[in-house]
């Protein structure tokens, strides 16, 4: 009996290789080759850009099973950078994102689909000022190939909006959304 | 008094010629790195090599002047001028040494980014102290680097000087 268990648990895992070949990114933040921007409403007359300078994440791609394919990006909310330090502060206290308190944003992918037009469809679940909310990121998938320096890189952008009031953060005048621009590039592992 | 003695003791030497290799691979190494091209495949490696084997250096430095000062160096033979500048130059190599990886650290650290020593460990990044801190330091740093190179050169040319010339101990008690 024991000898068919540790042939069965042997068979099963050397079977593991064999059914996952979606490769899996580490997505660039060192090189700073991925960043997660965004823009927001300035009384409704203008845009304001701004982005998160330290995030993480890593997902997985194949491009002949869209399907098999899974990110995850965490942020630190505390690297909010709108080129205004009196602003980033204002932005990251209480009236708004509150870093104190909620250190850090998540977004896990839970389906990726690929649409009609050829983009991808990432739904997934981001956790923002302490509240979890699904969200679609529309991506479009750039390119993928090897770098000059012996790794092999793969490349997306993204795009979402955010409703302020789903996640809980106080509406103030026009600035009711919040657009997000995501460049992303990984690193095969 | 501490007693004198004839030569640099075999840790001292080795620390020394060690250091000059790897004082003449990193100025190889940072003269060629920064003219490269982009998509050149040492674009990458040569300026993760030049940190790491810089920061290991340091270490190393820190580690010799430790050495130094709780073991014995003979003295400095020649002219009481050659004496005293000879003095001069090792303090002077050693303070350039130190310009050159403090430099070294605030060009890559600018940004708050640590320097990862041949993805060995990480040494951590404090950011920019000063407006533009990754072109001053630049500038410190090549300039530096030519400085030390020529002072290196005029070092061992007065070694040779000593041996061959004045045919005296200076080269020898380092060999």
């Amino acid at each position: 009996m024991k000898k068919i268990l540790i042939a069965s648990v042997i068979g099963a895992t050397m079977m593991i290789p064999m059914t996952a070949n979606a490769a899996d990114y580490t997505i660039d933040t060192r090189g700073a080759h991925a960043s997660v921007n965004f823009k927001v409403s300035h009384l409704g007359y203008s845009f304001i850009q701004g982005r998160f300078n330290k995030f993480d994440g890593e997902f997985s791609y194949d491009k002949n099973d869209i399907e098999a394919s899974k990110v995850t990006v965490n942020i630190d909310t505390s690297s909010l950078d709108s080129n205004h330090a009196e602003r980033d502060k204002h932005i990251k206290g209480s009236d708004f994102i509150n870093v104190s308190k909620f250190t850090s944003a998540q977004f896990v992918s839970t389906k990726v689909t690929k649409k009609t037009d050829g983009g991808l469809a990432i739904n997934g679940d981001l956790t923002l000022h302490g509240v979890t909310k699904p969200i679609t990121i529309d991506a479009t998938f750039i390119g993928e190939g090897k770098d000059p320096w012996g790794g092999y890189r793969a490349g997306f952008e993204g795009t979402t909006r955010l409703q302020l009031a789903d996640f809980g953060i106080k509406v103030m005048g026009a600035s009711s959304y919040v657009d997000m621009d995501l460049q992303v590039e990984g690193i095969r592992k | 008094m501490r007693q004198t003695v004839s030569g640099y003791n075999k840790v001292a030497k080795l620390l020394h010629w060690f250091s000059a290799i790897m004082v003449i691979g990193l100025f190889a190494a940072g003269y060629w790195m920064v003219d490269l091209s982009y998509y050149s495949e040492w674009y990458k490696p040569v300026p993760h090599w030049h940190k790491s084997a810089g920061l290991c250096l340091l270490i190393l430095t820190i580690g010799r002047l430790i050495w130094k000062s709780i073991t014995t160096s003979p003295a400095i033979e020649g002219s009481p001028f050659e004496k005293k500048a000879a003095a001069a130059a090792h303090h002077l190599i050693y303070l350039l040494l130190f310009i050159l990886f403090l430099s070294g650290y605030l060009i890559s650290t600018a940004d708050g980014r640590g320097i990862e020593v041949f993805n060995w460990f990480e040494v951590p990044g404090f950011g920019s102290f000063i407006e533009n801190q990754e072109d001053i330091a630049g500038l410190v740093h090549e300039y530096t680097a030519y400085i030390l190179i020529g002072l290196a050169s005029l070092h061992g040319l007065a070694a040779l000087k000593h041996h061959f010339i004045n045919k005296d101990n200076t080269l020898k008690k380092m060999l």
